[in-house]
């Protein structure tokens, strides 16, 4: 049971959301650009970072929200993406998106993990700026995402067949207020 | 030095919004509306519990400012803030702050830590939905912030006088820097 009253009852960070749609909106801004942003990194990329820091912070919701998300992407590659979550090193992914996914494990632990070691390995990978500075960003993010979805305990579907809907969603219409001022996807 | 390339001694944050407004516009909306929209809980109180999750993630950057801007909005109480963040249970704070720093304090660990218990104290104390909640959210928008600020080694001063500046302009609000220099 949620530990505040949402006055809904939407899913995950869906119902806190729409508890407070003017935080809301700020969030969604801000999970729309750094996800759905094309520039550097692809969508794929950008959703594996967050499935992945949502993993190593245990948010079941954030999970396999976005590694539904990432999945769609991937033309439907759920493989990849769990092998992502357990042990990336090994998955069928670039030298550049493992060096940027060891950046986003450090950033999950605290930002100072962060050495210079790390950023010129993924630089020498290819990495630009903007993308350290993307990767970097998307696990701050979902530090902060996580907290909010299991801090104030929000409704986790325990209906796996939801997650690919919801993705859907997003994959179609992107991240804003939309999610929970229209019907939720069947 | 930064972690990529951001304009040399620019102070925390504001170096990496200057870097990608794109982001930073959201971000600094977030914390204007968290931190000063509309809530029962005060600014103060805002921004001490920002300060507190801040000195718990050990970013000093993000302690002493936000410290600096609780100092300023509590005014004459100003000495509560270096309670809090010397020894939160001791400090003079009423019991109800100290119910829902304990929560922000959980939230920075993780959000799972808060437990149903520690939101019956709370409401006990007088904490209603809506101080819960922005409580949750500060806590985790400052894991955020403290990891950007950190995880791209932005540039932290150590004068407390600059961040007492610092302290005055923020308590006024949040908006996007448009260029290096503070106005």
């Amino acid at each position: 049971m949620p530990h505040i009253n949402f006055n809904n009852d939407f899913p995950g960070i869906r119902s806190a959301m729409a508890y407070s749609p003017v935080t809301a909106a700020p969030m969604g801004v801000l999970a729309e650009i750094l996800l759905r942003s094309e520039d550097g990194l692809s969508r794929a990329e950008r959703e594996l970072i967050g499935t992945y820091v949502s993993y190593l912070n245990d948010c079941f919701y954030c999970n396999h929200s976005h590694g539904a998300i990432a999945c769609i992407y991937l033309d439907g590659d759920n493989e990849l993406v769990e092998q992502v979550r357990k042990d990336y090193s090994k998955a069928p992914v670039s030298d550049k998106l493992k060096s940027l996914l060891a950046i986003a494990a450090k950033v999950q632990r605290g930002g100072k993990n962060v050495t210079t070691a790390d950023v010129e390995l993924a630089k020498e990978k290819g990495a630009t700026d903007k993308d350290i500075h993307d990767t970097v960003l998307i696990a701050a993010a979902f530090c902060m995402f996580n907290r909010y979805v299991d801090g104030l305990a929000t409704i986790t579907p325990s209906d796996m067949d939801s997650y690919p809907l919801r993705a859907k969603q997003i994959v179609d219409n992107g991240y804003g207020n939309y999610v929970f001022t229209s019907k939720q996807p069947t | 030095m930064a972690h990529i390339k951001v304009e040399e001694n620019i102070p925390g944050i504001r170096s990496l919004v200057l870097f990608r407004p794109e982001t930073g516009k959201p971000l600094y909306d977030l914390a204007q509306v968290l931190l000063r929209g509309p809530s029962s809980l005060s600014e103060a109180e805002r921004e001490l519990i920002a300060a507190y999750v801040s000195y718990r993630n050990e970013c000093i950057f993000c302690m002493s400012s936000h410290a600096a801007a609780a100092r300023c909005l509590y005014g004459p109480d100003k000495n509560l803030v270096d309670e809090v963040l010397h020894d939160m249970q001791q400090s003079g704070a009423s019991d109800k702050l100290k119910a829902l720093l304990h929560i922000a304090g959980k939230v920075q660990v993780l959000g799972r830590e808060v437990t149903p218990e520690d939101i019956a104290a709370a409401r006990m104390l007088g904490a209603d939905d809506r101080e819960i909640h922005d409580t949750v959210l500060i806590a985790a928008a400052f894991s955020m912030f403290n990891r950007y600020v950190d995880g791209l080694a932005s540039f932290t001063p150590t004068d407390p006088a600059v961040y007492e500046a610092m302290g005055e302009r923020m308590a006024k609000g949040y908006v996007l820097p448009a260029s290096p220099e503070p106005k």
